[in-house]
């Protein structure tokens, strides 16, 4: 029986375009001094300190080797961690691991990325097979469009209902004081932004962003000591696929990992109404119509019935089950932080404390998710109580 | 099996991978001060006074954050070396050449530099060094060219 495992320490940089004034080092250094503050902890209370990102995303490999120094990691044991898009989530979920062996008492688990120093197309580009794939969908993008406009024969999804989406995202993400993009857009300008690759134009893609967060992760006997607010990780899954490359989810017209990630952690959860059950759910929303298409695909809502909530208004923060009320991944997207930034906003809807973005609903319990490049899903259930 | 002894079809590629680093606030000051003054300064600690060198906002021993800068003098003491004789295409200098870890008075960490203007054959550890700096710099670290003997 694993030991039970809290979030006691949450810290977040605020997220950008551009911020030429710091390195990746200060970036990191920002977020995890941020989260030993919230937790009143020093680094030297860290048993393990791991990091995550995308190696080559900012042109340099094993880039931990020269952070070591910024994220507090010297002399700790710990690694550096690259799962793709769910880097994040993993890092969440790799600090649990830790903690619930019950070796470890306090770790810290940091995630970052700082998109505007390299390229990133051509670097997300090599995990494809390159004798087969590589010229075709390039980028993150392509398998994306291409099972939007499955979602869209199948279930009687519209253009109009992903510009919502993104619409409804730009107002949350105005209320996020550390979101990139806290524009505010109209469906219809949604509608005209230029097209990127049908069915998904600019503001349909998330955007480029920077920015770090970091995570601390204790014990049950700690967290009680040292914690008013614990947030308990009561459970997570992590589905992998087979190499799917340009056709993933397609074959299934479903996303299939992320359909066993559901069924996996509702049942044993006893879930059995993910929206009545759990409140909010912060998803790896990498564009518009993740969240209709992937709240079917994680068995949150019936088939071809997402769409018809976004309608409805049904997601947005004052709704009845809001959805990335932080402005989610399509207003900010730092990926190696993306997916461990998704389960701070759910841990900071539970304690409360997220602020302007806080959703009406009360929080006892809330979703998040990661997805990414390596055709992984992780789906993580966090609550306000351990049991 | 035979027909791929006879053809074995391989893919050929290449990677694109240009970037920028940003160097950060306290590492801007101090390149500044090396392309515009020729001056060196290393990174002192507000808690525990370590002075790490080439500048980092971060203390290496305390993890506190370092935001003041101090000048060297620039001259220090070779701590060890080699000689690089294989090329690669990540080289800045033709080889052969030879690399030092060369500690500078006031700091408390080493930087790796070139070591010029001796032959390869009197490079001792211990041996007193200090910087030579290029003519027209553009702040970066090869704004010395290279540490000679004091």
């Amino acid at each position: 029986m694993a030991n039970r495992v809290a979030i006691v320490g949450i810290g977040q940089t605020t997220h950008s375009g551009r911020r030429p004034y710091v390195n990746d080092g200060e970036l990191i250094y920002d977020a995890v001094t941020k989260a030993l503050a919230d937790a009143d902890l020093s680094i030297n209370d860290m048993e393990s300190v791991m990091s995550g990102n995308m190696d080559l995303f900012e042109g340099h490999h094993l880039n931990d080797a020269m952070l070591n120094l910024y994220s507090g990691a010297a002399g700790k044991p710990g690694f550096k961690m690259n799962t793709g898009g769910t880097v994040g989530s993993m890092m969440a979920i790799q600090g649990w691991y830790h903690v619930a062996s019950g070796l470890f008492d306090l770790v810290l688990v940091i995630g970052w990325e700082k998109h505007d120093e390299g390229l990133v197309t051509p670097a997300i580009s090599t995990i494809t097979d390159p004798a087969v794939d590589r010229p075709f969908l390039v980028g993150a993008i392509g398998g994306l469009a291409t099972v939007s406009v499955a979602y869209m024969q199948r279930s009687g999804c519209k253009l109009e209902h992903a510009a919502m989406v993104r619409a409804n995202a730009s107002q949350a993400a105005a209320r996020n004081p550390n979101a990139h993009m806290r524009e505010i857009y109209s469906v219809e300008e949604v509608m005209n932004a230029r097209m990127v690759m049908y069915p998904l134009n600019l503001l349909m893609c998330c955007p480029t962003s920077l920015g770090a967060t970091a995570l601390i992760l204790a014990s049950e006997s700690k967290a009680k000591k040292i914690c008013k607010k614990p947030v308990w990780m009561k459970d997570h899954v992590t589905v992998h696929v087979e190499y799917g490359g340009a056709q993933f989810g397609i074959g299934e017209k479903r996303w299939t990992s992320h359909m066993e990630a559901g069924a996996k952690l509702f049942k044993r959860n006893n879930i059995t109404k993910p929206m009545v059950e759990t409140q909010v759910f912060e998803m790896y929303d990498p564009m518009a119509f993740a969240i209709p298409m992937w709240l079917e695909d994680f068995l949150i809502c019936e088939p071809n019935e997402g769409w018809k909530l976004v309608e409805k208004g049904a997601l947005k923060l004052e709704g009845e089950y809001p959805v990335s009320p932080s402005g989610g991944v399509l207003c900010t997207n730092s990926i190696g932080d993306s997916a461990i930034l998704r389960v701070a906003e759910a841990a900071l809807q539970i304690r409360g404390d997220a602020g302007e973005h806080q959703v009406t609903r009360e929080v006892k319990q809330a979703l998040a998710s990661g997805f990414g490049g390596s055709y992984w899903s992780d789906l993580l259930l966090l609550s306000k109580t351990k049991d | 099996m035979e027909a791929v002894k006879k053809e074995p079809v391989l893919f050929e590629g290449y990677v694109i991978m240009p970037y920028k680093y940003s160097v950060g606030s306290l590492a801007s000051k101090f390149f500044i001060k090396l392309r515009d003054s020729k001056v060196l300064s290393g990174a002192k600690c507000p808690k525990c006074q370590m002075v790490n060198f080439p500048p980092r906002s971060v203390c290496p021993k305390c993890f506190s954050k370092v935001e003041e800068l101090v000048e060297l003098s620039g001259k220090g003491k070779l701590e060890t070396f080699t000689v690089v004789h294989y090329e690669s295409a990540v080289q800045a200098l033709k080889p052969p050449y030879a690399i030092g870890v060369i500690k500078l008075d006031g700091a408390d960490t080493a930087i790796t530099h070139f070591i010029g203007g001796v032959d390869f054959k009197d490079i001792k550890p211990g041996m007193k060094l200090e910087p030579v700096f290029k003519a027209k710099r553009d702040a970066n670290i090869l704004d010395i060219e290279y540490f000679q003997p004091a």
